[in-house]
């Protein structure tokens, strides 16, 4: 503490570095338990520091909104989140550092999945407690998890098999409203398909089920580009997507079973946080094993030289249609859990303005990345709901700055870095500790 | 913003007539996509992108036609000349797409040029992003209410033979032509045009030859733009309601056109113009309207599978780059 007193740039920048060293050092269930301290600090404390500080309500992302509502409220804003989230974060991940460490190591040679499973349920609860304060929490997580799962997909098509898709949209669209009509049909007095064929108890079981079967009729769709894609590439396939967008579009403005253009609404209350977050964890697994796997790494080989990976036999049509089966799943199963987390679709959500926001999160996160993904869902849905107060003016200064990205890094902010789960968990130590 | 209703299927007159009225119909539409399509396809041969913002470009450009008309109109009565409306309107478009060529200009500068070296998928994210400032910016400037369009030419009904044609129509195509032959002439008879051509045909080594890229791209989305404003200012004079998102949807169908025509095809994408309006009209009048949009792209799907280089287009080669 005296360093600072002395207040010489050299012991500044000494104890910055020393600072990042010891931030360095902590593991990731660390900062998990930072995390879970911050909020449940949040919980106890949280509303009373708030009107403290004067504000009406406690901040629900981050102090952000309520910064650019008003913006006398910009200090306590920013004192809020000092005290509730960065200093108490900070400090319980430094002082626990030791001891995480340690139990990092030891979770280590348990197998790996017990380890993760640590995590997941350290982070869940983390998240559950952040987004117990408000329905606007709750709501936001849900959508940005989503976004993870659609961005994820679409950078299997266009970050590693590096085509330009543009149809995610209408895959979304069909895995959403296949999703929809069974779990209406079978669940739901409605009055476009009539009563509702099996109690709601079985609910539970079936949704994972509709998830499912929405995921494969957009796989199904997927047919429709894929097949294609055999004979062309970039442009063309580009356009053969964006078309096949619009006809699922039209399709289902003209189904009018399934309510035309004015939607399908009254879907079962299912897509709670648990099964969003759920589903989530099990796409970033099932997609980062798929990457990694050897028919993903033949995706990167269609992507950098067709004709040579033919020759090094990978067998490419194999590759491609695979690529974009799974991807649609993805992108079906987003869908299907769209539709049940906002309770009502219709057509017009799938256009060209989804297909634009998701081509955005995968181009800002970064192509060939797993973590880019993660980062740019996130990042995405953050700012644009950070920046809501701007109204219309959020539409120019989010566009500014991904142009800015693109500008910068061309291929997005985290691009080509592999997702490595044991990196991850690992205790951080100093070098001469590790054995 | 869809094309016109067939005005005498209720009145029961013979197919014959009914088609004609369509032809008309589709010929209209198809000026503006080709027009458009244009500007997208002269791009593409030049840069091998494809500039995602065209159609916001066409919005600006129909906007600033009515700014330019309207002040005009507006200069006219306060100097007390009695300007006629047909010189108005002709100052209008050159004047418009004087301006609006500027915007593409800027367009190339912020969006284009600084990601030369980038994956071109890079750049279409550029393209959409600063589309979408575009739109949000005209929306902030001018609010959420519509404009319209002055009525410079007051519609005058043909009837020839049964079928019935405005003096609009008319115009609408005859100078969309006039500015294809005139694109046709510079790119085909001057030394920038040749130019042009010599880029699209080896963009890697031409520059090396002393042909400046960066002053060929510009001049590229220059023309590009200014094709855009007189679609935007014919398409104003057909349906003079404007609005800020009027750019998407038409622009998305000229740039399917433009990849129909064959990409970086100058003529094929003039060609796929016309030919995107005559599916568009002649699926409405034989199917309900409402399964416009479907049966369209789905012959646009059909047709790409068949010819998956478009009409004029080359195929798959080793100088594409994605």
């Amino acid at each position: 503490m005296e360093v600072i007193t002395r207040n010489s740039s050299i012991s500044m920048s000494l104890l910055r570095s020393k600072a990042l060293e010891s931030l360095s050092r902590i593991p990731l269930i660390g900062w998990l338990f930072g995390a879970l301290i911050a909020v449940a600090l949040e919980h106890i404390l949280g509303i009373s520091l708030a009107l403290a500080l004067g504000m009406p309500k406690i901040p629900v992302l981050f102090g952000f909104v309520i910064m650019l509502k008003k913006l006398v409220l910009i200090p306590s804003a920013m004192l809020y989140m000092l005290l509730i989230y960065i200093l108490p974060i900070g400090a319980v991940a430094r002082l626990s550092a030791p001891l995480a460490n340690r139990l990092a190591a030891k979770l280590l040679r348990f197998p790996l999945w017990f380890s993760v499973a640590i995590h997941l349920g350290l982070l869940y609860a983390a998240l559950h407690m952040w987004s117990g304060i408000s329905d606007y929490r709750i709501l936001m997580l849900k959508l940005t998890l989503i976004a993870i799962i659609l961005t994820l997909s679409l950078n299997v098509i266009n970050g590693y098999m590096g085509e330009f898709s543009c149809s995610h949209p209408g895959f979304m669209a069909l895995g959403a409203y296949t999703a929809s009509v069974f779990t209406v049909v079978l669940f739901v007095d409605d009055r476009l398909f009539g009563p509702a064929l099996l109690p709601p108890i079985l609910g539970l079981f079936i949704f994972p089920i509709a998830l499912i079967v929405g995921g494969m009729v957009a796989s199904l769709g997927a047919l429709a580009v894929a097949i294609p894609s055999f004979r062309t590439r970039g442009d063309y396939l580009a356009i053969v997507s964006l078309a096949f967008m619009f006809i699922v579009k039209s399709a289902i403005e003209n189904l009018e079973i399934v309510g035309g253009p004015r939607g399908l609404s009254s879907q079962p209350d299912w897509a709670n946080l648990p099964t969003v977050f759920l589903w989530t964890i099990a796409c970033i697994w099932i997609i980062n094993n798929f990457v990694n796997s050897t028919l993903g790494k033949a995706l990167n080989a269609v992507r950098d030289n067709e004709m040579a990976a033919d020759a090094m036999t990978v067998n490419t049509r194999r590759t491609k249609i695979v690529a974009f089966l799974f991807a649609a799943f993805w992108a079906g199963v987003a869908g299907g859990l769209f539709a049940h987390v906002l309770r009502y679709v219709n057509p017009g959500t799938f256009g060209i303005q989804k297909l634009a926001e998701v081509l955005a999160m995968v181009y800002f996160g970064g192509l060939n990345s797993v973590y880019g993904s993660i980062v740019g869902a996130v990042g995405f849905n953050l700012m644009s709901e950070a920046l809501r107060p701007l109204q219309i003016f959020k539409w120019i200064l989010i566009p500014f700055l991904l142009i800015l990205v693109m500008i910068f890094r061309p291929t997005g902010l985290i691009a080509f870095r592999e997702f490595n789960v044991k990196n991850l968990l690992k205790p951080k130590l100093k070098p001469e500790e590790e054995v | 913003m869809s094309p016109e209703p067939a005005l005498l299927k209720e009145q029961g007159a013979n197919e014959m007539l009914f088609f004609f009225q369509n032809l008309i119909n589709a010929l209209q539409w198809g000026s503006f996509y080709a027009l458009i399509a244009l500007g997208y396809s002269m791009v593409y041969s030049i840069l091998m992108l494809f500039n995602f913002a065209h159609g916001d470009i066409f919005m600006v450009g129909a906007y600033i036609g009515f700014g330019v008309s309207s002040g005009l109109i507006a200069l006219a009565a306060w100097g007390g000349v009695a300007a006629p409306n047909w010189l108005i309107l002709m100052l209008t478009i050159i004047f418009s797409m004087f301006l609006t060529s500027f915007v593409g200009m800027a367009v190339e500068r912020i969006a284009y040029r600084p990601l030369r070296a980038a994956p071109r998928a890079s750049a279409a994210i550029t393209g959409l992003m600063i589309g979408m400032i575009m739109e949000t910016g005209n929306l902030a400037l001018l609010g959420a209410r519509r404009v319209s369009f002055p009525a410079l030419i007051e519609a005058v009904t043909y009837n020839m033979g049964g079928v019935f044609v405005t003096n609009k129509k008319i115009m609408i195509v005859l100078v969309s032509f006039l500015l294809m032959i005139a694109l046709h002439q510079f790119v085909g008879r001057t030394r920038w045009g040749m130019a042009m051509r010599a880029m699209a045909f080896d963009y890697v080594v031409v520059p090396l030859m002393g042909v400046p890229l960066n002053t060929m791209a510009a001049m590229t989305f220059a023309i590009g733009s200014s094709l855009a404003a007189a679609a935007g200012i014919l398409f104003g004079i057909a349906y003079p309601v404007l609005d800020p998102y009027m750019g998407i949807l038409i622009g998305w169908k000229a740039f399917v056109a433009a990849i129909l025509g064959g990409r970086g095809s100058v003529m094929g994408a003039a060609l796929a113009g016309f030919l995107m309006g005559f599916i568009e009209i002649f699926v409405a009048m034989i199917f309900p309207s409402t399964l416009r949009d479907l049966i369209a792209y789905s012959i646009i799907l059909l047709i790409l599978v068949f010819r998956p280089h478009g009409f004029f287009g080359e195929p798959y080669s080793a100088r594409l780059r994605l």
